[in-house]
């Protein structure tokens, strides 16, 4: 027994020791750990479950593969998902087969609820985001927009890597005085009845719509970022439900019926059938007219008083089979010039989201030198970014939604 | 149940494991999830909370009722148009009127929209039929001065009508080319004749003594029809009405959605949504019975009332309707293939392109390949099975075939996505997901019964004489089944692989959740990729899947020919 006891405080105090030394060494042995990272992901190949509704996403994934390749030997794979629960429902049936390690998912792209799911399923690999070099131009304070992902604390578990941001697309060739503001959203559909719609609540545009109208129209949004009560919900929303039934009749169809996605919502601004459509995405009107799924008078709208905005993460599942290879890959998305190709309109037209205090002079003057395009909004455009609400009020609007206006 | 020799014993066992295992498995783990049980969630005990949420679902009534009235309704009509549509091919007339001029080619008009998937067909006619669609730019603007479209409900409406319409016209070429088969296994019109000289109008005759005589032969078609149309996803999304939607379409949204809480209602959903399917099933062949009933009381009452003719003749009008709404589909999606931009209200393009299609050389051969390869390997499979099972049934008898039927329907029957999660979690454990073959073997539990299908009633109308003079001149049991049923059954052999390819091809849920996104298709790309909303793209892929088996019936139409020219030579 003692003998016993004394193998165990020996194998604590080595323990401790070792943890002491790696402390000390820790500038060290990150780079050291980070190697072996590198040297483990040679030959790997990652794939990447990610949302393919987005032809521009889809080659600029194609493009990463191609550069991580040729600089680390980690080949990319997407697979292409028409929903992100896709790739969650695969990591959920793995571990209901108790299949803990060699997972298909290595990587996701990921936020809001989905990555509040698997976070409390305990199906995500990490903390790791720290270990990535490249973290170093994050801002990873406690409260910084790349660690909060929908109020929940991203806790290491999923890297950030696009920004995306509500935006309305409109056709300014018809809307010629656009509406600013939820209120003037509701002036603006009483004149032009059946113009207007947004995607069904269950997909995540029309929530985000919802979302969008509560924080511009409840008294106190600062209510939001806590988790929804009874009360704190009927007080909060009471004004968005007295917009919503005067809005309603004047909606495409007198909101009887509505679009599946936004991608149906954009082909209907595009056949004439609405004046105003959706996107969480600032370069989506740009994108739209490059490709010919939008007019040429296509533009984005912002509201004046800002609009959500939230960031794409990507995370590792639990049991990925090339843990290492998503972690370089990853690392290879928060690099300076990732992020610059990537916030070019003719790539992607996301924006970065790193620090622009931690990058370098030399790093900034090639986010500076991008090209731009009429329909392209500049940063200053987009005006302040609104945070998203607790995860709770999507899932209750949603649901709430559905109890009062569909029978 | 006696049960003698060995090849009987082989292949309930291959029709066991192969077939009937993988459902019940699947559908055994959505039953557990049903009743609370959800070990990877950390749900370990009975509950019927997941019930007490469907049944809390606002709208359930609505979505129940949408579904019901739109698989029964679709069924009711696809199959009356195509008993209709029957009658006509065998209705001699002395004058000659424009439509019937198309009667010998029948087969070539029904069959691209048999091939084509049914979220093409259901995406070709919301473009053709929507307030901004093709047909309102044939009139526009110069006939209704509509420079933009009108805010009216002409596809998802709420009553679910465009929804009953897609079906409808997806299902009737399906029906009515079965029925065609079915019939030449009848002597049509010999009994015509004799009803004719008994008094009996063409139509009168054909319903009341073809028609029972036919509906044996179809019943499994009709029943896989209703089952569809109950349980569509893809068309119900395009079509139907979504605020409520079908039910089917609130089970798929559940299963869907963030929250992982929501699989145990979800569950709920599918296994309710087998139930209905089984509910539904067992009235429609209560109905057809009674149906029967009084078919016979009027043969025997003697009536030779011509009261159906004018039914008939008015309900045969649409007929043509159906059939070009479909060819209509197909065509605007064609276009739609080689376009770049195209507003309203014109009536064609105003700019081309054919980027849609070089892509797919460039940025699909994988996806292409693979799509080959399940659909040559699951239907080639599939048609073995099905040669296996038929020879075993002829020299078993009819036991086993009544027996072993509902097992090869079965998947069929039950909803896709109320059994593919838990078939995963049991490839999953036997660690047999996302390899090709376990992918093969999926699209095979879908492709067979159609196999099986088109290839049953040609197989039992093969005259059996040519078999007993064989046998008569000493030739072996292997030799008559090699040289005489495969050589005569050639076409029919063929037919069926064609229509197995269709079916692999346009396989999504199957293709993504068995191969755990390892094995991309056409389809899973294509579906991915336009999230049903780019009409170009969605016009190349919808095109490609209907090519491929029409190549498949091409060539099962051309090889029979060549051979017998080899032979004469």
């Amino acid at each position: 027994m003692a003998k016993h006891f004394n193998n165990l405080c020996l194998k604590r105090l080595s323990l401790m020791l070792s943890a002491f030394i790696f402390s000390l060494l820790s500038p060290l042995s990150h780079a050291n750990l980070w190697q072996q990272t590198l040297d483990q992901a040679v030959g790997e190949t990652v794939y990447w479950h990610a949302w393919g509704g987005d032809p521009r996403t889809n080659n600029f994934i194609v493009w990463v593969g191609e550069q991580t390749e040729a600089l680390y030997g980690v080949k990319v794979k997407q697979v292409k998902l028409s929903t992100t629960a896709e790739a969650v429902t695969q990591v959920v049936a793995e571990k209901a087969a108790d299949q803990t390690t060699k997972g298909a998912v290595d990587m996701i792209w990921i936020n809001g609820p989905n990555f509040l799911a698997m976070k409390q399923q305990q199906l995500l690999h990490g903390p790791f985001v720290r270990q990535l070099p490249n973290a170093q131009y994050l801002d990873l304070s406690p409260n910084s927009a790349a660690s909060v992902d929908f109020t929940e604390t991203v806790a290491g578990l999923e890297v950030p890597w696009r920004l995306a941001r509500f935006v309305f697309i409109i056709d300014s060739k018809r809307v010629k005085k656009a509406p600013l503001s939820m209120a003037q959203m509701l002036t603006w559909a009483q004149a032009n009845p059946g113009r207007l719609t947004h995607p069904v609540v269950n997909n995540f545009m029309g929530t985000t719509f919802l979302k969008q109208a509560l924080i511009e129209l409840t008294a106190e949004p600062g209510v939001l970022q806590q988790p929804a009560t009874e009360a704190s919900f009927a007080k909060a929303t009471a004004p968005l439900w007295r917009w919503y039934d005067a809005l309603k009749p004047f909606l495409w169809r007198a909101g009887q019926s509505f679009p599946e996605n936004e991608s149906i919502q954009q082909q209907m601004l595009n056949d004439g059938e609405l004046d105003i459509a959706m996107a969480f995405d600032p370069a989506a009107a740009a994108a739209g007219i490059a490709s010919g799924l939008l007019p040429d008078s296509a533009r984005v709208l912002v509201p004046s008083q800002g609009s959500l905005g939230n960031i794409s993460f990507v995370a590792i599942p639990f049991n990925a089979s090339h843990i290492a290879g998503a972690k370089v890959v990853a690392n290879f998305l928060l690099q300076p010039e990732t992020q610059a190709h990537m916030q070019n309109i003719d790539v992607l037209g996301s924006f970065s989201v790193l620090d622009p205090t931690k990058i370098s002079t030399q790093q900034a003057q090639v986010f500076a030198a991008l090209p731009t395009s009429e329909a392209l909004p500049t940063l200053t455009d987009l005006g302040p970014t609104l945070l998203e609400p607790h995860a709770s009020w999507t899932s209750k609007l949603k649901q709430h939604w559905i109890q009062r206006y569909s029978q | 149940m006696l049960i003698s020799s060995w090849p009987k014993w082989m292949m309930l066992t291959i029709l066991g494991m192969g077939i009937l295992a993988p459902v019940l498995l699947g559908f055994s783990e959505t039953i557990l999830a049903a009743f609370g049980f959800l070990p990877a969630l950390g749900r370990h005990s009975f509950s019927v909370s997941a019930w007490q949420q469907l049944a809390e679902l606002p709208g359930l009534g609505t979505s129940l009722r949408l579904s019901l009235v739109s698989g029964f309704v679709a069924t009711l009509v696809a199959f009356s148009l195509a008993l209709l549509g029957s009658a006509w091919v065998y209705q001699k007339s002395s004058n000659i009127s424009f439509l019937d001029k198309f009667k010998p080619f029948i087969n070539p008009i029904l069959v691209p929209i048999l091939a084509a998937p049914h979220a093409a067909i259901a995406i070709g006619m919301a473009f053709l039929m929507a307030p901004s669609g093709w047909l309102a730019r044939w009139v526009s603007p110069w006939l209704t001065t509509w420079q933009l479209p009108p805010n009216w409900a002409t596809v998802q409406d709420l009553w679910g009508l465009s929804l009953i319409l897609g079906l409808t016209v997806k299902e009737l070429p399906f029906l009515w080319l079965v029925s065609l088969i079915a019939l030449k296994q009848i002597n049509v019109s010999k009994q015509l004749a004799l009803a004719k000289s008994m008094g009996y109008s063409h139509t009168a005759a054909w319903y009341k003594i073809i028609f029972p005589q036919l509906y044996p032969l179809i019943r499994l078609p009709v029943l896989v029809v209703l089952v569809y149309s109950l349980s569509t996803v893809d068309m119900a999304q395009i079509l139907g009405p979504n605020t409520p939607p079908t039910l089917a379409l609130a089970t798929m949204r559940w299963y869907n959605d963030a929250n992982l809480q929501l699989l145990l209602p979800a569950s709920a959903a599918a296994v309710g949504l087998a139930m209905l399917i089984a509910i539904s099933v067992l009235c429609w062949e209560l109905t057809m019975l009674g149906v029967f009933r009084v078919i016979k009381f009027t043969v025997r009452s003697g009536g030779r009332s011509s009261q159906w003719e004018r039914v008939s003749a008015l309900l045969a009008t649409t007929l043509p309707m159906a059939i070009s709404l479909g060819l209509l589909s197909l065509l605007v999606l064609a276009i739609w293939s080689i376009t770049w931009r195209w507003s309203f209200p014109n009536f064609l393009p105003e700019q081309w392109s054919y980027d849609f299609w070089l892509q797919l050389l460039t940025q699909w051969p994988l996806a292409l390949q693979h799509s080959l390869v399940l659909a040559l390997m699951s239907s080639s499979l599939a048609l073995l099975l099905a040669v296996a099972w038929l020879e075993v049934q002829d020299r078993c008898g009819g036991q086993f075939y009544r027996l072993t039927l509902w097992f090869i329907y079965l998947p069929l029957l039950v909803p896709q996505m109320a059994f593919l999660y838990g078939l995963k979690v049991g490839f999953l454990r036997l660690g047999l997901n996302g390899t090709m073959a376990t992918v093969i073997w999926a699209h095979l539990l879908f492709v067979s019964p159609y196999v099986m299908l088109s290839l049953v009633d040609s197989w039992r109308a093969l005259d059996q004489r040519y078999l007993q003079v064989a046998a008569s001149l000493g030739r072996s049991r292997w030799h008559c089944f090699w040289r005489i049923k495969l050589s005569l059954l050639l076409r029919p052999l063929l037919l069926a692989w064609a229509i197995g390819i269709a079916v692999s091809i346009s396989q999504y849920l199957p293709t993504l959740m068995i191969g755990a996104g390892r094995i991309e298709s056409l389809t899973t790309e294509a579906i991915s990729l336009a999230s049903g909303a780019d009409r170009r793209l969605v016009g190349v892929y919808g095109l490609l899947q209907a090519v491929v088996p029409l190549l498949a019936y091409a060539l099962a139409l051309l090889l029979p020919r060549l051979m017998i020219l080899k032979n004469e030579q």
